[in-house]
């Protein structure tokens, strides 16, 4: 074993021992050095020194991505800024960005996040690290970058983009393992074969770290089969750490979260009360350990859940299932609460459509239009209208029977639909707010 | 005479078709003739070139999903009835056309069609009895 998996095995009563003790730290420092968190105990009328067990976390105010928003640039930061080292931000996807102020030891705590993560997946210092996520402000990068670095592994940082020259490398040099978003990957996938290249005739690659954006199971299955490589789901937020928060082990249905750094609770979003482990909600953080820009409490709007139980693996640290929706990403359409990551489903029931699809909302006089393109891979490609359209009617079907819902489907070309580099956008809702 | 025909995947929105005739013509590519099906949505267009095997790899390079089937090219009298003779032959070998268009010729006496049938062997035993 490698020994920075050492904390993985944590006994439990340590473990949460150690949690309290650093929340015990943490709360009062928040309290003294950021004014909205501060004044907002007070308001809830809580002092640091009510937190005597870690159920009195639930008596703590929460923080939200609107926080991060409002306070731009610096209201949030606790650390001076001699003690600062790094910036990341996220776009998010309106309005002002959201920057997270890091110091050198908040960078080296999440580095440990991702390091763990690979090496649980299998990954050691003898495997060649393509890492494809984007470089820069993105967290997706330098996350598994240093991740890697810190494993002894040789790191091949290509970025993001410039594709057919990133899958030449990969031949040319045995990347073993590539960091990406999934929908990148599938994006590699096309133009491997495009070009033809075989990832499991002309490559060594054995792993896939994958994060950034929802996944289905039934996209990382067709990744499996297209690539022959073993998918692996990586999790985190830029607001927590990065990537590196949570990873699956080869036996859990789910991610490990690596709660000696990251605290994870469950909340209903609606009546904001903790649920107990097992049941399903929004999952909520606090960093233990961050200096330059703590999170008490952090509403990621991800759903999910903690699962109950001891995982075969050994480890103690708790695990979450797999993140497949945000509260944010709900649609509602003709009155009904539809997910992305459903259709997604949908389409993969299907092997005639690839795994690219952009779902299109707009309104007309009197109701909503729900269209759905999707692409037909070029095997499924047929001289007869009647087959292509049974292709159509099966999606629909397909749809129909899970969701409910009978959107108009559009089949389009292959590669026609936009590719992303980083986190992919799969929705476009231009109806009449 | 069976022939090989590619049949190209075309969406629904402007420029489609030009870029595939773009595509063939930059590799010096000439079509023969050419038909489209269309549905609401989504179109297929077959087409008959003089190099079927690099104009499959040309339109496949450029993107488009493409496929090659293989069609029956049958000649017709270009006169009354001519049509007709040749659709009773396949009536009686009872073999079904999925889809049929015309051969662009030059002038002369007679007109080619190309078929595809759903047995196209039985369709081509059939014309040449």
């Amino acid at each position: 074993m490698n020994p920075i998996s050492k904390p993985d095995y944590m006994p439990i009563p340590e473990l949460r021992k150690m949690q309290l003790e650093k929340l015990q730290k943490l709360i009062p420092y928040e309290y003294e050095r950021v004014p909205l968190f501060r004044r907002r105990c007070d308001e809830k009328g809580v002092k640091p020194r009510d937190l005597v067990t870690l159920a009195d976390l639930a008596k703590f105010p929460f923080m939200k991505k609107t926080d991060l928003r409002d306070e731009y640039p610096y209201g949030l930061t606790a650390a001076p800024m001699s003690e600062i080292n790094r910036f990341h931000c996220s776009s998010g996807t309106t309005g002002k960005p959201i920057c997270i102020p890091q110091t050198a030891e908040d960078v080296a705590i999440w580095t440990e996040g991702v390091a763990r993560c690979m090496a649980m997946y299998g990954i050691t210092r003898d495997d060649i690290v393509q890492v494809s996520y984007g470089y820069g402000l993105f967290t997706g990068g330098l996350g598994a970058h240093y991740g890697a670095e810190k494993l002894g592994c040789a790191v091949l940082p290509t970025g993001a983009g410039n594709t057919e020259k990133q899958i030449m490398l990969m031949k040319d040099l045995g990347t073993t393992v590539i960091c990406c978003t999934p929908s990148y990957f599938l994006h590699l996938a096309t133009v491997a074969e495009k070009i033809g290249v075989d990832f499991r005739r002309d490559t060594k690659l054995k792993h896939g770290v994958f994060g950034a954006e929802p996944w289905t199971d039934e996209i990382r299955e067709r990744i499996e089969q297209m690539s022959g490589i073993t998918a692996h789901d990586i999790y985190g937020l830029t607001e927590i750490a990065g990537p590196g928060v949570a990873g699956n082990c080869p036996y859990c249905h789910g991610l490990h979260v690596w709660e000696d750094h990251f605290y994870p609770e469950i909340i209903d979003p609606d009546t904001l009360e903790v649920l107990p482990d097992g049941e399903e909600g929004e999952l909520v953080f606090t960093t233990l350990d961050r200096v330059g820009t703590p999170m008490v409490r952090y509403r990621t709007r991800d759903l999910s859940r903690l699962q109950v139980g001891e995982c075969k693996c050994g480890r103690t640290m708790r695990v979450m299932d797999r993140v497949h929706a945000r509260s944010d990403d709900m649609l509602i359409i003709h009155g009904v609460n539809v997910f992305p990551s459903q259709i997604e489903a949908c389409l993969m029931k299907v092997p005639e459509v690839a795994p690219h699809y952009m779902i299109e909302l707009s309104s007309t006089d009197t109701m909503d239009r729900f269209e759905i393109k999707v692409e037909v891979t070029a095997d499924s490609m047929s001289d007869s209208m009647s087959k292509m359209e049974a292709v159509r009617k099966r999606v629909a079907a397909s749809i129909k029977e899970i969701v409910g819902l009978s959107p108009k489907i559009m089949l389009v070309a292959p590669g026609s639909l936009p590719r992303s580099e980083g986190k992919i956008k799969r929705v476009i809702d231009n109806r009449r707010k | 005479m069976t022939v090989k025909q590619i049949s190209i995947f075309l969406e629904n929105k402007p420029g489609q078709l030009s870029g595939i005739c773009r595509a063939l013509a930059k590799d010096n590519i000439n079509i023969a003739t050419l038909s489209l099906a269309d549905s609401a949505d989504f179109g297929i267009v077959r087409m008959i070139v003089d190099d079927h095997v690099k104009g499959c790899d040309v339109l496949a390079k450029a993107g488009f999903a493409v496929v090659q089937t293989d069609v029956v090219m049958a000649t017709v009298p270009d006169r009354p009835g001519g049509m007709a003779e040749i659709m009773e032959k396949l009536d009686r070998a009872g073999v079904d056309i999925e889809y049929s268009y015309a051969y662009a010729l030059g002038s002369g006496e007679k007109a080619i069609l190309v078929f595809k049938f759903d047995d196209n062997a039985k369709a081509e035993a059939a014309l040449e009895g």
